[in-house]
């Protein structure tokens, strides 16, 4: 089992979640989240004051699959998120020790699907 | 023990309330129409028939005194979107207990003081309670409005000008040496330099300044205490090397407008009369307002390759400050030139001499309010005209010099006194009671600190 986790562009969400459901993939969580890579974010200026490095706006992606899953699930990703600009994000992918669902108290492989 | 201390202050200000009600039930209310009607009744050489209430101007300064009040929670609503999201409680709270308290200050005795006939230092206590302010119009203030309702109007006055002041201490002031430090500077600082420049017998208004509708009294006087504040309360944490975020900026723009609508009331309102000088004064409010948000968007659009939000909306309240004293005097065209360099001055002031000198005036007191005040005053001294108001004087660019000398003395005087005075008052809270919240506290936001709430629930 494998916990992937994508930062993408806000406005690449809506693709992102069509290739995944293209995918056969249902289950996400998904969160506002700031933050700013290499291009040290946008200038702000307030009262002529400017502000430099300030946070972007991003999308965090929670998607928790079995080891079948995570390669069709990176390429949905990466399909829906890329534009090759600048700030089109990250994927990281983490072992995942267990998952348990709350409702059926299943434990493993099939408390993911 | 502190809390007690404030029962007793409390029951003492209400037995207070209790006496003046006892003097009000001796003398009911056309208290003024006996005064008025004494002399009348001798017969003899009294010429003078009881003056008579307008109704349309009557009608015109119950809204414009309306529209003063509202004012003050819109200024709350401006100064609270430039704050941070653990701090705009605190300003909204500072804004409305002003509305509450010093609504009661000024029925007490701040009327008194300010408008009170005295040529001292203050008017006097002789009208404290409302006592002898009746319904008749009171002829030297305003001949066709009842006496209550030129009081009422004046009330917004008193009530805004220490709510200017909030910007410059934002996110670091003490709720209880706030509330102290406020009822002191009405008391001592805004009631007596209203009185020498609108009360009968004040020596500001006998030199001949012009203020039409508080650009020395609200605004310079406001402006130079936030920058007193600013200097002695020291920096926000957090502030030493960047800006501090504004959290909700519509929020700015909403009191923004809202500040526009009420300063027709503000300015417009000043000509006593729903008259020519009213219709005169809102189209110049309005224009001077347009113009500076104008010019401030191009200053920023030049300057800093954007128009800003913030900046389009500072403009706008630099020019209604601007043209506050001058609204009665001047016309649209010098309203646009008013308009133009009161940006132009205040955006020197915020952007380039406030980093100079590194106070922390955290939301532009001093730059907006008195900068545009000076400017404003000075402006009347050059572009006011006899044929806009015969009442008034002409100005510089009209043949008359010494008018510029006079709204210069005013300045001076209203700079040095409020200054030295807020100064002063302000050592005596912070000596009793420190003025400033804890580092803890100032952390953790005044919302939560001063007040036990929060603005925006996280989570539900």
């Amino acid at each position: 089992m494998k916990l992937i986790i994508a930062i993408i562009k806000p406005d690449r969400l809506e693709a992102v979640k069509k290739e995944l459901y293209k995918a056969d993939v249902n289950l996400i969580t998904v969160s506002e989240v700031l933050g700013h890579g290499r291009q040290m974010g946008v200038t702000e200026v307030y009262r002529g004051v400017k502000e430099m490095g300030n946070l972007l706006r991003k999308i965090r992606l929670e998607i928790a699959v079995n080891e079948d899953f995570v390669e069709p699930t990176v390429k949905a990703i990466l399909k829906g998120a890329q534009t090759g600009n600048i700030g089109d994000g990250k994927i990281f992918i983490l072992d995942l020790a267990e998952c348990i669902r709350i409702r059926t108290e299943e434990r493993g492989g099939v408390a993911i699907g | 023990m502190k809390r007690w201390m404030v029962l007793v202050l409390l029951l003492l200000g209400m037995a207070l309330v209790g006496v003046a009600i006892a003097e009000e039930a001796k003398t009911p209310l056309g208290s003024a129409t006996e005064t008025q009607a004494a002399p009348a009744a001798q017969g003899a050489q009294v010429t003078e028939a009881p003056l008579k209430v307008d109704t349309g101007d009557t009608a015109w300064l119950l809204i414009s005194t309306a529209l003063v009040m509202l004012m003050t929670p819109g200024l709350a609503f401006f100064y609270g979107g430039m704050v941070g999201r653990k701090n705009v409680l605190g300003i909204l709270m500072q804004c409305f207990i002003l509305l509450c308290a010093i609504s009661v200050q000024w029925v007490l005795y701040g009327y008194s003081l300010s408008f009170a006939p005295g040529k001292g230092f203050w008017g006097s206590l002789e009208w404290a309670g409302l006592k002898g302010v009746g319904f008749t119009p009171y002829k030297d203030y305003a001949a066709t409005i009842p006496h209550q309702l030129f009081m009422m109007f004046q009330a917004m006055f008193a009530i805004i000008t220490p709510a200017l002041m909030i910007g410059a201490f934002a996110e670091r002031m003490k709720f209880s040496a706030f509330m102290v430090f406020m009822v002191l500077w009405s008391t001592f600082v805004y009631d007596p330099v209203a009185h020498w420049v609108w009360g009968v017998g004040g020596w500001l208004k006998d030199l001949g300044a012009l203020d039409f509708a508080g650009g020395t009294v609200v605004h310079i006087n406001a402006g130079i205490a936030a920058l007193m504040a600013a200097i002695f309360i020291g920096k926000r944490k957090g502030a030493e090397n960047k800006a501090i975020l504004p959290h909700n900026l519509p929020f700015t723009l909403l009191g923004t407008a809202l500040l526009w609508f009420g300063w027709f009331g503000f300015n417009a309102g000043s000509s006593l009369g729903a008259n020519e000088l009213a219709v005169n004064a809102f189209v110049v409010t309005n224009t001077a307002a347009g113009a500076a948000g104008l010019a401030w968007a191009i200053l920023d659009w030049f300057f800093h390759e954007k128009p800003t939000v913030l900046g389009t909306a500072t403009g706008a309240v630099a020019g209604l400050v601007a043209i506050t004293p001058a609204a009665g005097f001047v016309g649209a065209m010098s309203a646009i030139v008013i308009g133009v360099f009161v940006s132009i001055f205040s955006y020197i002031a915020v952007t380039v001499v406030k980093p100079k000198f590194g106070y922390d005036d955290a939301l532009d007191v001093f730059g907006v309010h008195c900068i545009g005040g000076i400017w404003g005053a000075l402006a009347t001294g050059l572009f006011a005209s006899k044929a806009i108001n015969p009442a008034g004087a002409d100005g510089l660019f009209f043949g008359n010099p010494k008018l510029l000398l006079i709204q210069a003395i005013a300045v001076g005087v209203t700079l040095v006194y409020s200054f030295v005075v807020s100064l002063i008052l302000y050592k005596i809270v912070d000596f009793i009671m420190k003025a400033r919240v804890p580092e803890k506290e100032e952390n953790l936001g005044l919302d939560l600190t001063q007040h036990h709430e929060n603005a925006y629930t996280m989570i539900e």
